[in-house]
């Protein structure tokens, strides 16, 4: 699937990752690709260190102090026309500015102890928006984009904890949708849900693409292979291999990968 | 056999344990209400203790009371949210947390006597400010219990979804995580003005005891609990009364309070 | 920042908080310091409670209140500590899904009730009950122990129901897979599970029965002499403070403090040691 508009939107070159307190690095120098409206993948067995790659790209590590980053991750600043590296970010605002450019996406549904409206408007108030009319027309707008408009526009005003795990979780992509963000990540977005609201949230995100270049972990093989472009297999901190999506399940280079691939761990 | 009579045995003690228990606590409250329902009059509202009622009484509690709590309670959530959203980690956290836990089973009477060195003795007369640092006192370590169990249970992901939405670190503690607390922590704060309402040792020597009817709070101030402790030891029947009467007045509120911190508890979701 | 100033407003609370306590220990020790001198470590064993001639000097030892509020405690105690445990299991264990609920509630009412409640119904309709039972006044360590005690077992029973609620189920199940009564998985599986937390709760129901007023206040008989039988009347740190200290003056003040300085400090590290070795750090 050769495009010819590839473009890299992120890079990570030679992360490491220590958790504090911890006396090995976590990850031992991964480097990938992110590549534009694309989804890529990220795969492995417990604690091969995706999840925390993946919670590298929006810095939310910094929330626990005491880690430790060496290497790079670059972003692609639209402004400037170049890669800026964002671990090298430091002040508040900065981190602020980033996560509205980077969005996240948790395992857990984790709608906010609000009306739904409330949910979604969250981060746009956060961001200084205060004109109302403005606000319903970027909340309604987000609620479409997350394919959950309909069943939540007679509910506005009511409270987001009332509404099913599947609708929480969409909640939770339109309130990071809202924002406009280039990247959105998804961390395991649907080992906690039911199969059917699996397969519309897998749905959603197949359309997100159009807009969003999106980033996804998960445990789920079929999951990865039925919707990622691009896959990266993980194996204790290492990427074992990279590579369009295709090529991982049907012909990887790797002994690793075709093992994990075809169940023999993990 | 040998080892099920054992079991049988066990176990009915355990329930005549639980039966004496509720026992204890219906032969409390039945005996209670006779003698207090029996002691009340109308004039048991209208007038002060100078007069023969408790009128001043009640004010004077509720008022050192909802003083007290309007003092602890910004301090106490506060600190609770300092121990458990920017302290994680730091020795003077968890120092500060073990000590303020402790304090809320210490002596209640070592407060009054904290207080008295502080507030009275340099003013040279008891006076309701004192009573009310003292309740403070007492709420305060309670408050920051509860305020730092309740956040805890928040689940750190919300948290992090708020991080993720580009929110400043207090906005998403004051926006997000204390308001899905926000029904432990008013529980927490109802139970303990429920504790402090009838606490008689912290006032014995700060606020004392006022007959009359007064608002003003450098003066001895008026208190149900002191009065019942005074008046339960005059040999005339009338003070006999009007000390059940209040003993009982003062039960019903603890209880409601208490009954409404529960009830409000039960609508969680 | 609002940010900056909020995480200060915080920090400035969390240390009141911190200064507080160390403040009371600093201003009982600092007025107990006349007594200390004159007295040192004699003032534990001296049975004396005397005002000296126009309230200068005086002979003050608190041997009699310290003895007094550790019989009365332990009576308490050893009257409390079963009947709680006994709830605690029917809590637990026995009782019926429908009936743990009100009966819990019960409990926790019973450690609403202020602590004067407990006293007035203590003075009038209990203490005679013991005076024609075992003799004496009625008021005494006796009578202010088992009201002491009925004070103590609910706070008592709601931490060690707590403990042993956290035993898995898994590990009660297998232990009844093989046959066991209900009271030997409560004796083997249970008991050793929540051992810490019962322990705790015992020593921290102790901690707080030492510092107990009010209810102590209106039977103990208030009398500065060591109780020769149970039933006599005697006092304890509480009780001297509550009825004496805003009459006190000089050195039968600092004295005072002394008292409170000794309460303080004992309840303290009774109760730190409960809460940090057997209840576990709070999370």
């Amino acid at each position: 699937m050769a495009n010819n508009e590839l473009k890299k939107v992120m890079e990570v070159k030679d992360l490491f990752f220590t958790y504090p307190g911890v006396p090995e690095p976590t990850l031992k120098g991964n480097s990938l690709s992110i590549y534009e409206n694309k989804i890529t993948a990220l795969i492995g067995p417990s604690g091969c260190g995706k999840s925390t790659l993946l919670r590298a790209m929006n810095r939310i590590h910094d929330l626990y102090p005491g880690f430790k980053y060496e290497g790079e991750i670059n972003l692609f600043d639209q402004q400037s026309d170049k890669m800026e590296n964002i671990l090298e970010l430091r002040k508040e605002n900065e981190l602020i500015g980033l996560r509205q450019r980077i969005g996240m996406i948790f395992q857990k549904p984790t709608p906010f102890p609000m009306s739904i409206y409330d949910n979604v408007a969250y981060g746009l108030k956060l961001q200084g928006i205060k004109n109302k009319g403005e606000l319903d027309g970027m909340v309604e707008k987000a609620l479409k984009d997350a394919a959950i408009w309909k069943e939540t526009k007679e509910r506005l005003k009511e409270s987001a904890m009332g509404l099913s795990g599947g609708q929480q979780q969409r909640l939770c992509i339109a309130r990071s949708v809202a924002l406009k963000p280039e990247i959105l990540l998804f961390d395991e977005p649907t080992s906690a849900l039911d199969p059917i609201s699996t397969g519309a949230i897998e749905e959603l995100i197949t359309e997100l693409k159009k807009e969003i270049t999106i980033a996804i972990v998960t445990h789920n093989m079929q999951q990865a292979s039925r919707l990622s472009d691009y896959t990266t297999f993980m194996y204790l901190g290492d990427i074992i291999e990279f590579n369009e999506t295709e090529k991982i399940f049907l012909n990887p280079d790797q002994k690793l990968t075709e093992d994990y691939i075809t169940g023999r761990f993990g | 056999m040998h080892r099920l009579l054992l079991n049988k045995v066990v176990l009915i003690l355990s329930t005549i344990s639980a039966l004496i228990g509720i026992g204890f606590l219906f032969w409390i409250l039945i005996t209670l209400s006779c003698k207090g329902i029996a002691s009340i009059h109308l004039e048991t509202f209208t007038k002060d203790l100078v007069e023969g009622g408790i009128r001043n009484l009640i004010v004077g509690q509720f008022m050192m009371a909802l003083i007290a709590t309007a003092v602890a309670v910004p301090l106490g959530v506060l600190a609770g949210i300092y121990l458990r959203e920017y302290g994680e980690g730091s020795k003077f956290a968890s120092v500060t947390r073990t000590l303020s836990d402790v304090m809320t089973s210490a002596p209640s009477i070592v407060i009054g006597v904290f207080v008295f060195a502080l507030l009275v003795d340099p003013v040279g007369s008891f006076n309701g400010y004192a009573g009310i640092v003292a309740l403070a006192i007492m709420m305060l370590p309670i408050i920051i219990g509860t305020t730092d169990n309740m956040l805890a249970l928040v689940p750190k992901e919300l948290r992090e979804a708020g991080i993720a939405l580009g929110g400043s670190k207090h906005k998403i503690i004051l926006q997000i995580v204390l308001k899905a607390a926000k029904v432990g922590v008013t529980t927490g704060i109802l139970l303990s003005f429920a504790r402090i309402i009838g606490e008689t040792a912290p006032l014995l020597f700060t606020s004392a005891n006022n007959q009359f009817f007064t608002m003003d709070l450098g003066d001895q101030f008026p208190s149900l609990t002191v009065s019942i402790y005074n008046l339960a030891t005059y040999p005339d029947a009338e003070s006999r009364e009007l000390a059940w009467a209040a003993s009982f007045i003062l039960t019903m509120i603890v209880l409601l309070i208490n009954l409404a911190g529960r009830y409000f508890t039960r609508n969680k979701h | 920042m609002g940010g900056r100033l909020f995480r200060d407003f915080s920090f400035f609370s969390a240390t009141l908080a911190f200064f507080l306590l160390i403040g009371i220990f600093a201003v009982l020790f600092t007025y107990a310091q006349e007594s200390m001198h004159t007295f040192g470590f004699d003032f534990l064993y001296t049975e004396i409670w005397e005002p000296g001639e126009d309230d200068e000097g005086g002979i003050f030892g608190g041997y009699i209140p310290i003895v007094g509020t550790l019989m009365s405690t332990l009576i308490a105690m050893v009257i409390a500590t079963p009947l709680a445990m006994g709830i605690a299991i029917f809590l637990t264990e026995i009782a019926h899904e429908k009936i743990v609920k009100p009966f819990s509630v019960a409990i926790e009412l019973l450690a609403a009730i202020p602590s004067i409640i407990y006293g007035m119904w203590g003075l009038f309709y209990f203490a005679p009950i013991v005076q024609s039972l075992f003799g004496g006044n009625g008021v005494g360590l006796l009578t202010a122990g088992i009201v002491l005690a009925i004070m103590v077992i609910p706070f008592m029973a709601a931490i060690t129901r707590d403990s042993m609620n956290t035993t898995p189920d898994v590990l009660k199940e297998s232990a009844y897979a093989i046959g066991a009564t209900k009271f030997e998985v409560i004796k083997d599986v249970i008991m050793p599970y929540s051992k810490g937390g019962i322990i705790g709760s015992i020593i921290l129901s102790l901690g707080r029965a030492l510092g107990e007023t009010m209810a102590v206040a209106f039977l103990v008989g208030s009398v500065m002499s060591v109780a020769g039988r149970v039933t006599d009347p005697t006092t304890s740190i509480p009780v001297l403070l509550a009825n004496n200290f805003a009459e006190a003056q000089d050195l039968e003040l600092s004295s005072m403090y002394f008292l409170a300085l000794i309460l303080f400090v004992v309840s303290f590290i009774v109760i730190a040691s409960a809460k940090i070795y057997f209840l576990g750090r709070k999370k």
